[in-house]
């Protein structure tokens, strides 16, 4: 039964929601770019707000959903990352030529999916999310359609995304099919010890959400979507979709011993899935290309967190994903704001960002503090989350993982390394791509330089960070 | 708080001088200079007003800080801002202050582009090293050891010289940051192999170095964790088979990278070595010592016969310290007290001569534009002043009595002849090598047949000034090195102790051959 408290810790979501139609209802009246995007932004405000109402309460149980301390915190990152977007969006749909109002439409949809995904203990919850989540990414990446580009991306993102659900449908019922259960806790205590079919259930489900995660071999549609989606949309895809893909899978393998008997499979996508990544990025001459392969190294490091299950798991995953999605969102947030406003083609070759230091010395010190985050030098926040995957390896006394991590790295260096120097090499005289004359003093401009001094204030204080993470954990065990 | 400081006056000084471009050319130029004189003189301070005499036969296990500052900063892991001086730190941070100086110097000219930039860059590997010769929380140290490998790959991709096919400075870059960077990796997991062991028999996170060095380690746990440091140490010091870095990255510097990567980046893994590696693990190093020895060996000898077939200056001054730095490591796992005090005095003349050696090759490369050796010759004549300070120097790194480096390397061999007579005799040969390596250089590039006529501008009074201030310190360490020795003798002593503990007997011999070297 659905109480007034239900309703109550339900209200972030709802407020997204209903945000959603105010949009709409705005559109079909009067078509207006900057109200649209203002109203979009004032929506997710509210609705953090609303987590800081709703956290006193938590965890808040309904049938299908759960409030909980990781479902607060993935949630408050979620709306950052939308809001993050949202900045960037704004200025760079500013020169485009088709209706512009729908792409926050699209992005508040999908948040919503986010959010109900990552509070989701319900395997029903669980799908109605992620489609909510992949669907309107669909339309995102391919917004800008009468570009090839981006239409193959959608397109694509939308045939592989179609395949990876099915894998999960199929996952899923493996495991009605041996417990007769949906929910997590109900799936929990009916597959103590799991059997050959509840195990493959868990692998085809891991299959699915191995595709959103491009976790290697499920990775091959990752750098084309990258480089073709609309720069704001490929943002949106690799910070809020990951994340709330990761925290459920998170979920998954904390509650369900099934996914627990998955160890050694988790442990070998993440290797492969770190030096494949690493490796592919090497001979990248494109940026976004280049980002693509390292966000798939990334969730490879990723994997060790739930390839190595025990007390430290949530937390170090957690870091972990924050340290990649502030980083991730700095980087692609300077793309966008080179490519605006919008004209058909981004700045996306490595050699459009030469001398990039020269011209504007503060953006491209936000591209060299985010790209080092990436790489995992100090005093970064990448660096916290680098540290703590390493001591999750070492503890745990794997030191395959652990190895790869390092071998990892040090090739993932390699190809960070290039992109910074070109940063600071000579440039041309008449550069094709430029930021616009004041960028700093624009809401994308804040974005990117709030972003770069989040890594930078983190990655020397990490406090409040861990201390949050404390707080998501004492709340799970009460 | 002065210990923060010496830090955060590089540190913001580069903040400055990077802006500083804006007002003027030179702005960043005195700006830098200004930062480190007074870290030079902050030093020179704490070097009058402190004591680092050795206590008489104290016994107490917890290592002794002249000075200390502390802050909890991660206490999820027990991670401290624990900063702390002692007679070996402050030699270094001593040496790093005055090498940032001529660093600065010697850029005056050099640097014509990014001028704001580069002294952004200089000071912040200056800040790094600083922190890294200060800090004993492991955690810090290593995101010092870290940080300074950003601005110097900077340094060298971007104001680098790019030599012939293929040795391009980012290629060199990017080598040196790679080698760094993975090694680095190693000594990180081996750090958190040890906080976890700590943790497992005590049940506290801590990465405090007093309170790891009582961790109790099984034999093999603990030869592996030693290991971890040992690799990333060696590849900074250079030890042989893990040099591939150091000449590209020497050759392609500019002549203030060069400086300061020999000068002081190579003596932060002398000193990881000493204050790390040899204390946390004193069995496990004990039992490395012949390996690690004989790889010194390898180095001494490999370096000087690689030095004497170099054509660019500066790849042969490169190779040299990786034979100077064969003798370090033989020495600082020979163990015994003097040989230790010797690694500290070779440490400090190996700076001060190389250093004196890249500068001038700087300054002949501004007046030449090469650095290939084939094209010069005869220079005696047509350069004043010049050839007479490279004959100083030469004469230095080639050990002889009188300067610093004899000092640094007969106490070197003279300690370490009572535990390992056999290596210290062969090691001897190495020095050999370093006269016809040293004499190599000078004659081919001072004397000999002039490749062209016509005189070359002399030293201007800054260069002067640069080199008669380091041959000066270079003697004067050379005369009457006691002050030296006296400040590092504690330092050294502990190591000494904690090292000798495992092998009583030798320990015994050491000390009658050196009854009270250093008070």
């Amino acid at each position: 039964m659905l109480t007034a408290t239900h309703l109550l810790a339900l209200m972030p979501v709802i407020l997204v929601a209903a945000t959603v139609l105010v949009v709409m209802l705005g559109i079909a009246w009067r078509r207006r770019h900057t109200p649209a995007a203002l109203v979009t932004a004032a929506g997710l405000g509210l609705s953090l707000l609303a987590l800081l109402l709703v956290s006193p309460m938590a965890p808040i149980e309904t049938p299908l959903m759960v409030i909980d301390g990781l479902a607060l915190f993935a949630m408050t990152w979620i709306l950052l990352a939308a809001l993050a977007s949202i900045g960037l969006a704004h200025a760079y749909l500013g020169g485009f030529a088709g209706p512009r109002e729908e792409f926050y439409l699209l992005l508040l949809s999908a948040t919503t999916g986010a959010m109900v995904l990552v509070a989701s203990r319900h395997l029903a919850t669980l799908f109605l999310g992620l489609e909510l989540l992949s669907m309107p990414l669909y339309g995102m990446l391919a917004y800008a359609f009468h570009e090839r580009r981006s239409l193959e991306a959608g397109i694509k993102y939308l045939v592989l995304s179609a395949a990876g659900t099915a894998f999960l449908l199929f996952g899923m019922a493996l495991l009605y099919a041996q417990s007769g259960r949906l929910d997590l806790a109900g799936l929990a205590a009916s597959l103590v010890e799991p059997g050959v079919w509840a195990l493959s259930g868990a692998a085809l489900m891991l299959v699915g959400l191995g595709f959103k995660l491009s976790i290697v071999p499920f990775h091959l549609w990752t750098p084309d979507v990258y480089e073709g989606g609309p720069a704001p949309a490929v943002m949106f895809l690799a910070s809020v979709s990951k994340l709330a893909v990761f925290v459920v899978l998170l979920r998954l393998v904390l509650a369900v011993p099934a996914f627990q008997g998955l160890e050694g499979v988790m442990g070998a996508l993440a290797l492969i899935s770190m030096l494949v990544g690493n490796l592919l990025a090497l001979a990248q001459s494109n940026l976004k290309r280049l980002l693509a392969y390292s966000s798939i190294a990334h969730f490879g490091y990723l994997l060790v967190a739930l390839a190595v299950v025990n007390g430290a798991t949530l937390e170090t995953g957690m870091v972990y994903l924050v340290t990649y999605l502030v980083a991730t969102l700095g980087a692609l947030g300077v793309i966008t704001l080179m490519s605006t406003p919008w004209r058909g083609e981004e700045a996306t070759a490595l050699h459009e960002y030469r001398g990039l230091f020269w011209r504007r010395p503060f953006l491209a010190g936000v591209l060299t503090v985010c790209l080092l985050s990436l790489a995992g030098i100090p005093p970064t926040i990448g660096f916290i989350g680098k540290f703590y995957i390493i001591a999750l390896g070492v503890e745990a006394e794997r030191w395959w993982l652990v190895a790869g991590i390092v071998l990892g790295s040090a090739i993932g260096l390699y190809y960070y390394l290039r992109v910074l120097v070109t940063l600071y090499l000579p440039g041309p005289r008449m550069p094709r791509f430029d930021a616009p004359e004041d960028w700093h003093r624009r809401a994308g401009g804040l974005v990117v330089v709030g972003l770069a001094l989040l890594v930078l204030l983190l990655g020397v204080y990490p406090i409040p960070l861990i201390e949050s993470l404390e707080w998501v954990m004492a709340m799970k065990r009460a | 708080m002065m210990l923060v400081w010496l830090i955060l006056i590089p540190f913001l000084g580069g903040l400055l001088a990077w802006r500083g471009e804006t007002w003027s050319d030179s702005a960043p130029r005195w700006t830098a200079l200004a930062s480190m004189l007074l870290v030079l003189l902050v030093c020179l301070g704490l070097w009058w007003v402190g004591d680092y005499r050795p206590l008489v036969a104290d016994e107490a296990a917890a290592p002794r800080w002249a000075m200390e500052w502390r802050l909890a900063w991660i206490p999820r892991f027990g991670i401290e801002f624990h900063l702390a001086l002692d007679g070996l730190s402050l030699v270094l941070v001593a040496l790093t202050g005055l090498l940032g100086v001529l660093a600065v110097l010697c850029s005056w000219r050099e640097i014509d582009h990014g001028v704001g930039f580069f002294h952004l860059n200089l000071l912040w590997i200056l800040a790094g090293v600083i922190g890294v010769f200060l800090a004993i929380d492991l955690f810090l140290f290593f995101l010092f050891w870290e940080v300074m490998l950003v601005p110097m790959f900077f340094l060298i991709a971007l104001w680098g010289h790019s030599g012939p096919a293929g040795r391009t400075r980012i290629r060199a870059a990017t080598k040196f940051f790679l080698y760094t960077q993975a090694s680095g990796l190693l000594m990180l997991v081996a750090i958190l192999g040890l906080v976890f062991a700590h943790h497992a028999s005590g049940g506290v996170y801590s990465f405090d170095y007093a309170v790891l060095r009582e961790t109790p380690l099984s034999d093999t746990t603990a030869m592996w964790l030693m290991l971890g440091f040992f690799i990333a140490f060696a590849v900074k010091l250079p030890v042989v088979p893990l040099h591939g870095w150091l000449p590209d990255a020497h050759a392609q510097a500019p002549t203030a990278g060069s400086v300061l990567l020999a000068g002081i980046l190579l003596k932060t893994s002398a000193y990881g070595l000493l204050r790390f590696a040899l204390p946390l693990f004193p069995e496990a190093s004990q039992a490395l010592a012949p390996v690690a020895m004989g790889l010194g060996l390898l180095g001494i000898f490999y370096g000087a016969l690689l030095a004497c077939g170099q054509q660019d200056i500066k790849r042969l001054i490169a190779y040299t310290s990786i034979s100077h730095m064969g003798f370090v490591l033989v020495g600082v796992y020979a163990g015994t007290e003097l040989a230790l005090q010797g690694v500290v005095m070779l440490l400090v003349a190996h700076a001060l001569s190389s250093a004196g050696l890249f500068l001038l090759s700087g300054q002949l490369f501004e007046r030449l534009h090469t650095r290939d050796m084939r094209e010069m010759g005869g220079l005696w004549d047509r350069l004043p002043v010049i050839p007479a300070f490279t004959l100083c120097f030469v004469v230095a790194s080639l050990g002889m009595p009188g300067t610093a480096n004899f000092v640094g390397e007969f106490m070197i061999l003279f300690g370490s002849f009572p535990a390992v007579p056999w290596i210290v005799a062969i090691a001897t040969v190495g020095m050999l090598l370093a006269a016809i390596y040293s004499l190599l250089l000078m004659q081919r590039v001072h004397f000999g047949r002039a490749r062209e006529e016509g005189r070359l501008a002399g030293p201007d009074r800054r260069e002067t000034a640069m080199m008669l201030g380091l041959l000066l310190l270079v003697l004067w360490l050379g005369l009457y090195p006691q002050p030296l020795l006296d400040t590092s003798a504690d330092t050294v002593a502990d190591i000494e102790r904690l090292f000798g503990e495992t092998d009583t007997g030798r320990d015994d011999s050491s000390r009658a051959q050196a009854p009270v070297e250093g008070r």
